[in-house]
């Protein structure tokens, strides 16, 4: 086909319808799934299931990150204070930036991936093998059973992972002080409690509880509203995970401008 | 107390599948629905319990048009018709009993205990004791549509219906299968509603037969009636020669 200098307006335009559609679906996925929470009955059992797999189960993975970004902030705040700024300052920016930025963010990312990309492809399996079809057949409304669970189960366990992940954090900050720095516990914790505010802390979970949201609710519209085979599976879960990681990193400016 | 389709229509896109299909299942029998492969027999069977939305036309089930149901008495009417998928569709993470128990258990009606009586029963019923702690990954193609046919009739459903029952499987499995739903209609005195593109099954449970050929209903019969008729389209199908079929068109 011959191309027209109209061709990049029309790309435009179909972007933008495309967006806007999917904007449009992924709001009436969110208003079914809040008239589903009626539906206690349903979710009800799955919760604490989903709490364990989503939770529990995400731990290591958002522990061994947390730590190893705590080793080298302090590593890289000393390196970079060292002769200009009091060696004291270490603490103060490994607990701020883990708290307030590193610790939600980092942890929210690993999750996209692990928890988000695990739910897309688990619903969009049952999708494309007629399990969610099966679900209606026997009076379940699928939404009440898969999706309720797993994005109330987000909503109450990023922020207990991402707690963990900021303690872990700040200790293997504190730690590498201890040990590679020549620092000593009294000088990591003054510097810790230069600026900390206990709001931080509230700030962190906001953002971690928003994340949880945003990574399950996303999973399950995308494995929800698989359509075809092992192919498709496989698009939803991608999809999924760059939306949801897309989707982080806006909440966390959002959550910026707004609280802080 | 029956099943009726009033010119039901169903296109996907511009892909016209059933263009203006009537049919009544009665009470008690068992209609078998023959057709090509991707005629759109499935289409037919998701759109009476709205699994897929009707263009156009009506679906009544027990007096009840189902497009008009709000959610709650649609998923009520859905209790009271058994499903059993082509591919089984059984939860892979759940055991088979649990499989079983799961319209039981939305129920609510029954408790724990009767629930495992009736889970045992209807395993019982499609032949399968003593499988009950076993996943679908665990168990044959064959077994799995068994524990399907299980999960449907749990509930002790007033319909079922069939999607390609016997589709993939050996011709000794095909007869149990074929046997199983002549005992559920015999046993259990459901209405039932087979799809299927295998005939020698179709002449072995229905009591009508009806064909399903270019988004339209083009004969309805008993078995004896569907082997004497002279519709070429008809003939080209139960005697699997093409070559009738296209003179036809």
């Amino acid at each position: 086909m011959q191309r027209t200098w109209t061709d990049p307006i029309a790309w435009v335009g179909r972007s933008a319808v495309e967006t806007a559609a999917a904007f449009g679906r992924f709001s009436v996925f969110g208003a079914r799934a809040t008239r589903a929470i009626a539906d206690a009955r349903t979710w009800g059992r799955m919760l604490v299931v989903q709490m364990a797999r989503l939770g529990v189960a995400s731990l290591p993975i958002a522990l061994f990150i947390a730590g190893f970004t705590g080793i080298v902030l302090s590593l890289q705040a000393s390196y970079t204070f060292t002769g200009m700024v009091p060696e004291y300052f270490v603490g103060a920016l490994v607990g701020k930036t883990i708290i307030l930025e590193l610790g939600p963010v980092l942890t929210g990312l690993t999750l996209a991936g692990r928890v988000g990309a695990n739910i897309a492809a688990e619903i969009g399996t049952m999708r494309v093998t007629e399990q969610i079809d099966a679900l209606e057949t026997l009076g379940y409304d699928p939404v009440s059973y898969l999706v309720v669970p797993r994005v109330l189960a987000g909503l109450l366990m990023f922020p207990v992972i991402v707690a963990f992940a900021n303690a872990v954090g700040v200790l293997a900050g504190w730690i590498t002080a201890l040990n590679l720095l020549d620092m000593s516990t009294p000088e990591f914790v003054r510097g810790l409690r230069l600026f900390f505010k206990p709001f931080d802390v509230t700030f962190s979970l906001i953002k971690a509880a928003s994340f949880g949201v945003a990574v399950t609710a996303v999973g399950s519209h995308f494995g929800f509203h698989t359509m075809g085979g092992a192919e498709a599976v496989g698009r939803s879960t991608t999809q999924a995970v760059v939306v949801s990681s897309m989707l982080i990193l806006v909440l966390d400016a959002f959550w910026a401008v707004i609280l802080l | 107390m029956s099943i009726e389709l009033h010119g039901v229509r169903k296109a996907f896109g511009s892909r016209v599948i059933l263009e203006d299909v009537s049919l009544t299942v009665e009470e008690g029998e068992t209609l078998a629905v023959i057709g090509y492969s991707g005629v759109g027999k499935s289409v037919l069977l998701k759109s009476i319990v709205r699994l897929l939305e009707p263009d156009a036309g009506t679906v009544t089930v027990d007096g009840q048009e189902v497009g008009l149901l709000a959610r709650e008495p649609l998923l009520e009417l859905r209790r009271r018709i058994g499903y059993v998928f082509q591919f089984a569709a059984l939860f892979d993470s759940m055991t088979v009993f649990d499989n079983v128990a799961m319209g039981l258990r939305r129920q609510g009606t029954m408790a724990e205990r009767e629930i495992a009586v009736r889970v045992r029963e209807s395993l019982g019923l499609v032949e399968l004791e003593g499988f009950d702690e076993r996943l679908p990954s665990q168990i044959s193609g064959g077994q799995r549509k068994r524990v399907g046919l299980a999960r449907a009739i749990a509930t002790r459903p007033r319909y079922l219906l069939y999607d390609e029952p016997t589709t993939g499987l050996d011709p000794v499995t095909t007869t149990v299968i074929d046997r199983l739903i002549r005992k559920m209609a015999k046993e259990l005195g459901v209405t039932s509603l087979v799809v299927t593109h295998d005939m020698q099954s179709a002449y072995r449970i229905a009591t009508r037969i009806a064909m399903l050929d270019r988004g339209r209903i083009r004969f309805v019969g008993t078995p004896a009636e569907i082997q004497q008729a002279e519709d070429p389209v008809v003939r080209g199908f139960i005697e699997g020669r093409p070559e009738l079929a296209q003179e036809a068109a």
